[in-house]
């Protein structure tokens, strides 16, 4: 302990006017309140945004920190077929990906909504897909697709008899692509029925019961009721598996790498191999750049297409 | 090139081989390496020295183990602490750029191939050292002298430690019942076994999909054994070649004889393929071997009863017309302690410590200087000899071209395997296939 501490005392300290009269004033409070987010977000999020935009327009390699060259990454992109085979794939890889997530999703979760044995047991199950990390379940993928070793081959050939040859399910443009698709669906498939059966608990029953004397049919509750009071959440979470599946990257990473001759390739991945493993930073970043008006719009286009029905605000529908 | 093939150990439970279970090789190296009486330069060791040394993460136990024990002996012999630090592949060049333009960081990194052109500038000469350890060792493989050095001058910017190559792997049975005592090295016989190991139910395999190192040397192989090249001496682009166009055709006759499925392969899949006893014949570092032989298993152990391995086929070339992924140890300039960092060099490449960590590595590296070629265990396992020559070789990524990272890219973008895939399926002609190449090796080497 440090002697010169003095003894305790209670002796009325002047306020200090100035620093009082500071953290008074709202407006500093505000920013001083705001400063560790903001600080936060700043540091992880904009400024590595930032730094990835700028090496958009740069020449930068690894090893080299590049010159500012404007749109010349860019311009070579759009003259690069692989770069257009991968924005290609990429869209529709989510077009279908998210149909069929939407599809399975809202099933399983209509199924979740009805009165089950071990209702919560078989919620906790259902979420499995979305809970075990993604490099693990491809690398489940990249075994059940396996040239040689794949169990669904094997069931087919050696145990059933129903084939000849073993299915080459990564060894071919299309084989490959839908076997991602299917992966992928695979994996996104908990998300939106979990997301969606939140939606569906909302609904009141009395609806249903209103409608069921109604003598309406199952279909017709379906479509009347469950669908546009779904709507708003739908749209939530449609955004956000657009996005997700958009810049997927593991599942494909892992499983194909992007061949056969980048017929698997994303945007996402194809940046990686040329910024990363092909060193060259100001490329990659461009592709991943580009990424950014597709997402936007993506966005834009089911918030305004989905969310902002008049409605959902009282208004009619038209 | 193939190095990264090593990986696979993993898949294949290589858990199971632990230090213990390795041979006692090398213990006498001093003994077995036929060394020229040259002094070694006297490094003045700075007072205080303390190094740190990052490295590639090991695929096969013996690596670490052994280098980890010699930087312990060196640490006890000079009292110079050494902390070596293993990163995995993907994450080791990050790294050697960060490390290089912040100038801080390790003292030495030991990075892949054609790196040190990258930071030529911020490397300490090498040349004392190199020049000694050439004399003293029965000189420098082709393909040392070529990453080694300064491209187009004799100045050394790093000491390369070794080499991954991947010659052929087969089975001798099959092959024998397929009417063959060896690997024919004329493209047309090398084609005609393939059809053979075909017709009697047990095919090659080499993969064409995106496997960094298999695809690659498959590739490159088929590539320069036709006389084909990426770029000329100049760096201009050459690969739209006639030559490459008869490796096209030459690869699209191999391709029906292969399994099914190698589009889908990356680094492991000839691996996994060759242990289940599904294919005779595929290009491979020593992974496959070695983890065959280490295996627990009797059945395993058999296979590599079986297994022997040989150089790929020359075809029109006079040299061996395969690479190696080459690991060189650069010492960067913002080191406190050269002197120091290049006495550990020195001490890490002398037979005592290289011989046993070359021998228990047992082919996964191959020897940069000549005069470790004559080491016992590469005699007393004769199925070790291709690897015993991986780095005597002229052939390099961007061969005929400089040296730079452009060739790196090319290789990461699978450029040429995607040309060879391409036309090998049917999906293309050899014409465009090659075209198409070409321009995308241009988007690298644009100046």
């Amino acid at each position: 302990m440090d002697a010169s501490v003095q003894p305790w005392t209670i002796a009325r300290r002047k306020p200090d006017p100035w620093l009082a009269r500071l953290f008074d004033w709202k407006p500093f409070l505000v920013a001083l309140c705001m400063l560790p987010t903001a600080g936060l977000l700043l540091v992880f999020l904009t400024y590595p945004l930032g730094l990835g935009i700028w090496l958009a327009f740069t020449d930068a390699t690894i090893g080299q920190p590049g010159h500012f060259i404007g749109l010349a990454n860019f311009i070579s992109l759009f003259h690069d077929p692989i770069f257009w085979l991968a924005v290609f794939n990429t869209i529709f890889y989510t077009a279908v990906a998210t149909v069929g997530k939407f599809g399975l999703g809202l099933w399983l979760a209509l199924l979740l909504n009805n009165h089950l044995p071990f209702k919560a047991f078989l919620r906790a199950i259902v979420l499995l897909p979305w809970i075990v990390p993604t490099v693990l379940s491809a690398i489940a993928f990249w075994w059940i697709y396996d040239p040689q070793f794949s169990i669904i081959s094997y069931v087919l050939v050696d145990v059933l008899h129903l084939r000849k040859t073993y299915i080459d399910f990564l060894g071919t443009p299309w084989h490959a692509r839908w076997s991602l698709i299917a992966a992928n669906v695979w994996r996104g498939i908990p998300f939106v029925a979990i997301c969606l059966l939140a939606g569906l608990q909302t609904i009141s029953p009395s609806l249903y019961e209103a409608a069921l004397l109604d003598g309406a049919t199952p279909w017709q509750r379906f479509r009347r009721i469950t669908v546009p009071l779904l709507m708003p959440i739908l749209a939530v979470v449609l955004t956000l598996s657009v996005l997700f599946t958009f810049s997927d990257f593991q599942l494909v990473y892992a499983i194909t790498r992007g061949g056969p001759f980048n017929t698997t390739h994303l945007m996402a991945t194809l940046a990686f191999q040329r910024a990363i493993p092909g060193t060259q930073l100001g490329e990659g970043a461009a592709i991943a750049v580009s990424m950014i008006p597709f997402l936007i719009a993506a966005t834009l286009l089911s918030y305004f297409a989905l969310g902002r029905r008049k409605w959902q605000q009282g208004g009619a529908n038209d | 090139m193939t190095s990264f093939t090593r990986r696979e150990s993993l898949a294949l439970g290589a858990a199971a081989i632990g230090a213990a279970a390795l041979p006692p090789n090398g213990a006498r190296a001093a003994e077995e390496v036929p060394a020229a009486d040259v002094a070694p330069p006297e490094y003045k060791i700075e007072k205080g020295a303390t190094l740190r040394v990052l490295r590639p993460a090991k695929f096969i136990e013996a690596d670490e183990v052994f280098f980890r024990a010699n930087t312990k002996k060196f640490s006890e012999q000079t009292g110079i602490p050494v902390r070596v630090d293993f990163v995995s592949w993907e994450d080791l060049r990050p790294q050697t750029a960060v490390t290089s333009n912040t100038g801080a960081g390790p003292d030495i990194i030991i990075g892949f191939s054609a790196d040190p052109q990258i930071y030529a500038e911020k490397l300490v000469d090498m040349t004392d050292l190199a020049d000694y350890l050439g004399k003293k060792y029965g000189g420098w493989f082709d393909l040392a002298v070529l990453y080694g050095t300064k491209w187009k001058t004799n100045k050394w910017i790093s000491i390369p430690m070794g080499g991954g190559t991947g010659p052929t792997v087969y089975r001798i049975s099959w092959l024998k019942q397929a009417g063959y005592d060896r690997i024919p090295d004329d493209l047309d016989g090398f084609l005609a076994l393939c059809r053979k190991l075909k017709e009697i139910g047990h095919p090659c395999g080499f993969s064409l999909g995106h496997a960094i190192g298999d695809a690659n040397g498959f590739c490159y192989w088929a590539l320069w054994s036709h006389g084909g090249y990426l770029v000329d001496e100049n760096g201009k682009v050459a690969i739209d070649s006639k030559e490459t166009i008869q490796a096209l055709k030459y690869v699209k006759e191999i391709y029906p004889t292969m399994i099914p499925g190698t589009l889908a392969w990356n680094d492991s899949g000839n691996n996994k393929a060759y242990a289940a006893g599904d294919i005779a014949l595929t290009f491979n570092g020593v992974s496959i071997y070695y983890v065959l032989k280490n295996s627990p298993d009797p059945r395993l152990k058999a296979i590599a009863e079986d297994t022997n391995h040989q150089t790929v086929p020359f075809g029109t070339s006079t040299r061996r017309p395969q690479s190696s992924l080459v690991v060189n140890a650069m010492l960067f300039r913002h080191t406190k302690y050269p002197n120091a960092a290049k006495e550990y060099l020195r001490f890490m490449m002398e037979a005592p410590q290289y011989g046993p960590w070359l021998s228990n590595c047992l082919g996964y590296w191959s020897n940069p200087l000549k005069a470790y070629g004559k080491m016992a265990f590469w005699a007393a396992d004769p199925k070790l000899a291709p690897y015993a020559v991986g780095m005597d070789t002229e052939y390099y990524d961007g061969y005929k071209g400089p040296v730079t990272p452009a060739s790196s890219a090319v290789s990461a973008n699978y450029t040429v395997v995607d040309m060879f895939a391409a036309v090998a399926t049917g999906n293309t002609t050899p014409e465009s296939a090659a075209k198409q190449a070409a321009q995308q090796v241009e988007r690298y080497y644009k100046s």
